[in-house]
């Protein structure tokens, strides 16, 4: 609790500065991109804080949301222009697809016992190839078609709030009751933990961290779909590129110990948010925007830096 | 054996090594209060205690490892402080860890002198041949017939035990202290185990001995100190050390006292547990069948390594059996994987707590629902509520001390993690426990205490199966007790039948007198 009031009070600081900050206008617009941003990152969080928490790492959401962006306008557009898809299927199998690198991210790497790093280290470099050889290298476009599905995923907000924001709160509500309430986020809790220990307290440890697996690839392949809502259009070489790493370090942010069994929903919002922030004011205050990764990593490494010197501090180890 | 000339029996004058009121304590608990310790030169002391009395703790300090609270060190009457291990290591004192810390896959003579490699060429620190030349000097003090050029994990048990001690004498020549270094040996090994330190005593090194094995201590210490809670329980010269007059020093009163078990006349009561034909593996030879009657506490006791862990963990699901079969109340039970194990209220407390048996960074509350989480919930959604009320039952009904519920489990005492294990199974109404090692490393409050608890479920018919190292414990608390020997049962013996002699003769492989 300690942890998230104090993230709080830093995500509070930062937007006060940036509001306050003579050099930055922080109008009706700047808020409404900055609720988008952070909705569509935070899709990415909350798989890979979940997949964390479980005791996982993922790095190849970055490219799972390439594959998907890549796929899904060639899916809407592969019997021509002129005969469309219709995009419930199209959505159905993009997100069966990310459901299916996911479990099988989770057999290899319980079933034979495979290093998860090393499992989604190679995806990541599959999945790229793959989306980069499936298009040509051609960059997939809806072209100005499917309005209608825009509107509804990105276009139109409701009521002040940024259509990508709504349904990230809508599936913090939905993960916040999956993990804090429900006996599997129990379960993912327990494993992350201690994994022998809940073997031994009788949980199906591989069928709970595939799932973790599924869960986190799913949002990917849920975010590339948002991502040519968006754009319209993706470059299968480029997008989604590195943002397994801005995942990783919101859910890190956030409070998920990457040892495991550690994290909360709203940490990893706070984190999220927080990491949009510093994008903003890196940007506002002037700092050249190149910047942005060096100011991230400052401030994680700040972070970590700042809870081992805390934890030292009140002398909370672990007796022997 | 013939103890060396003017090498021990008489009492010198100067410790070589003194340690005047050390006290030391973790988090939630008091390690040590006051103790002291002396050992001359030349000789063997063996410092005795039960589990939780201390004993590592102060070899610890002794080593470097740790610091004490307070207290003072004197070597050769020169007081000392040791900053580190190295330290403690260059004024001459090495430890033996219990558990063997060497390089699996690095060799002999590499393992020796590892971070302290002879090399050559100044700061480029070439790797020198010399270190062969000068790990054969050790090997054949110690009987190392493997060629130095052997991995360690090519090693039998005994074989890398010496390679330890090998190590700690090319590291500190003065005083080696050996923290149970018998209790993965065969008795064959031991044996050898042995007669080295009595060579290394003759050759004027002084050896500090820690055993739970009561015997080996009548056999090779020159002194006995006994520790009990923490304290000094009193000294034993050569003249005095017996059996008995240690286990009265280290128990501190009557064995029937601290064990207090209502025997009931079981053979009574209905058979609960039925295992028949049991095979752990292929190449065992004889298959194991027992049975438990409800109430009824039986003990396994055996060596480390003899195979008992493995039993539990396959009767609880863990690990597949080759074949046999399962009988609870004569319905054959199926467990294959824990699930199914809990299924049928057979239930778990396994060897290393900390490991196996608890989440220590979750709460106390959160680590006793873990197993009945389905119960707690509808639709799945855990019943907060509920939840809370069981772990507040079962916190009050076993005494764990914590100050609130929500409370890390890691941050409590040794006892009352071992506590909330046992509130794990407790909240589902346990028909089979099965209990490995229930009281290692825990202080002897909370000891009696969880003795307490097994007698009451015993009472309440829960059939029991103890695994046990400490023999007084199986002793004091079982009905019956097999004996297990490199993975086959050795022998079933009746509680009138039971005596450390017996216990101690199955499990070295030895038979009983007819």
């Amino acid at each position: 609790m300690k942890k998230l009031l104090g993230l709080f009070l830093f995500f509070l600081a930062l937007y006060l500065t940036l509001y306050l900050a003579p050099e930055t206008t922080p109008n009706l617009a700047f808020h409404y991109n900055l609720g988008r941003d952070i909705g569509y990152y935070g899709i990415l969080t909350l798989g890979a804080g979940i997949l964390i928490i479980s005791g996982g790492i993922d790095l190849s959401i970055g490219s799972v949301v390439g594959l998907a962006a890549t796929l899904f306008p060639m899916l809407l557009l592969a019997y021509g222009e002129s005969h469309p898809l219709n995009p419930v299927w199209a959505i159905g199998l993009i997100l069966l697809l990310g459901a299916a690198i996911g479990w099988t991210h989770g057999i290899l790497i319980t079933k034979l016992k495979l290093q998860p790093f090393v499992v989604t280290l190679c995806g990541l470099f599959i999945y790229r190839g793959l989306a980069r050889w499936i298009s040509g290298e051609q960059v997939q476009g809806l072209g100005n078609q499917f309005s209608s599905l825009k509107d509804l995923l990105y276009t139109q907000p409701l009521g002040p709030l940024p259509k990508f924001l709504v349904i990230f709160l809508t599936l913090v509500v939905l993960l916040g009751m999956f993990l804090h309430g429900t006996v599997y986020g129990r379960y993912l809790y327990a494993i992350g933990g201690n994994e022998r220990a809940a073997r031994y307290a009788g949980i199906s440890v591989d069928r709970y961290k595939i799932l973790a697996y599924i869960i986190c690839s799913t949002l990917a392949a849920f975010a590339g779909i948002l991502f040519i809502m968006q754009h319209n259009s993706a470059l299968p070489s480029n997008t989604g590129s590195f943002y397994e790493l801005y995942a990783i370090a919101a859910a890190v942010l956030g409070g998920c110990s990457l040892r495991g069994g550690e994290g909360t929903i709203v940490g990893m919002v706070l984190g999220t948010a927080i990491i949009w922030l510093l994008d903003r004011l890196t940007l506002m205050l002037g700092i050249r925007s190149e910047l942005l990764p060096t100011v991230v990593g400052a401030f994680l490494l700040a972070g970590a830096i700042l809870e081992a010197v805390l934890q030292r501090w009140q002398g909370g180890s672990h007796q022997d | 054996m013939i103890p060396a000339p003017g090498s021990s029996y008489a009492q010198p004058r100067v410790p070589l090594l003194e340690a005047v009121g050390i006290t030391k304590s973790f988090p939630g608990v008091q390690a040590l209060s006051g103790v002291s310790l002396r050992l001359y030169p030349g000789e063997v002391l063996a410092v005795v205690g039960e589990n939780g009395a201390g004993k590592s703790t102060l070899m610890k300090i002794l080593a470097g490892v740790f610091q004490p609270d307070q207290g003072q060190l004197f070597l050769a009457g020169r007081p000392v402080q040791f900053r580190d291990v190295q330290d403690a290591q260059r004024q001459g004192i090495a430890l033996i860890h219990q558990e063997l810390n060497l390089v699996p896959h690095l060799d002999i003579a590499g393992n020796i002198f590892l971070g302290r490699e002879p090399t050559r060429f100044g700061p480029l620190r070439w790797l020198s041949r010399a270190i062969y030349t000068q790990a054969a000097q050790y090997a054949e003090t110690l009987g190392i017939q493997a060629p130095l050029t052997t991995p360690v994990r090519q090693l039998s048990v005994g074989q890398q035990q010496l390679v330890e001690i090998a190590k700690a004498l090319s590291s500190a020549s003065r005083i080696l202290i050996m923290d149970e270094p018998t209790s993965s040996l065969t008795q064959r090994e031991a044996q050898r185990l042995f007669e080295i330190i009595h060579r290394l005593r003759q050759q004027g090194v002084s050896i500090i001995y820690i055993s739970h094995r009561l015997r080996e201590v009548e056999f090779i210490a020159d002194r006995v100190t006994v520790l009990r809670d923490g304290r000094n329980a009193g000294d034993l010269d050569r003249s005095q050390i017996r059996h008995e007059a240690m286990v009265r020093l280290m128990v501190g009163r009557e064995l029937k006292q601290f064990y207090h078990r209502h025997f009931a006349t079981s053979a009574e009561h209905k058979v609960l547990v039925r295992v028949a034909a049991l095979r752990l593996q292929a190449a065992q030879r004889h298959p194991i069948s027992f049975v438990i009657r409800h109430g009824e506490i039986l003990g396994l006791a055996g060596l480390m390594g003899s195979g008992r862990t493995r039993l539990v963990q396959t009767l609880f699901g863990l690990r597949p059996k080759f074949s046999g079969t399962i009988y609870l109340h004569e319905q054959e039970t199926p467990v294959s994987c824990p699930a199914e194990a809990i299924q049928a209220g057979i239930y778990l407390v396994p060897e290393d707590r900390k490991q196996y048996g608890l989440i220590l960074n979750d709460s106390v509350c959160h680590n006793i629902s873990l197993p009945s989480l389905r119960e707690l919930s509808r639709y799945w959604l855990v019943r907060s509520a509920q939840e809370k009320a069981l772990a507040r039952q079962l916190v009050t009904q076993l005494n764990i001390r914590t100050p609130y519920l929500h409370q890390a489990v890691g941050l409590l005492s040794g006892g009352n993690q071992q506590k909330t294990v046992l509130a794990k199974w407790l909240a589902r109404r346990p028909r089979w426990l099965l209990l490995d090692e229930p009281t290692r490393g825990i202080d002897v409050h909370a000891k009696s205490e969880i003795y307490a608890l097994i007698d009451t479920l015993a009472q309440q018919g829960v059939a029991i199966l103890l695994v046990s190292s400490e023999l007084e414990e199986i002793l004091g608390l079982c009905d019956r007790v097999l004996v297990m020997y490199q993975g086959e049962v050795a022998g079933e013996l009746s509680r009138d039948a039971m005596s450390e002699e017996a216990i101690m003769q199955l499990a070295t492989g030895g038979t009983l007198a007819p």
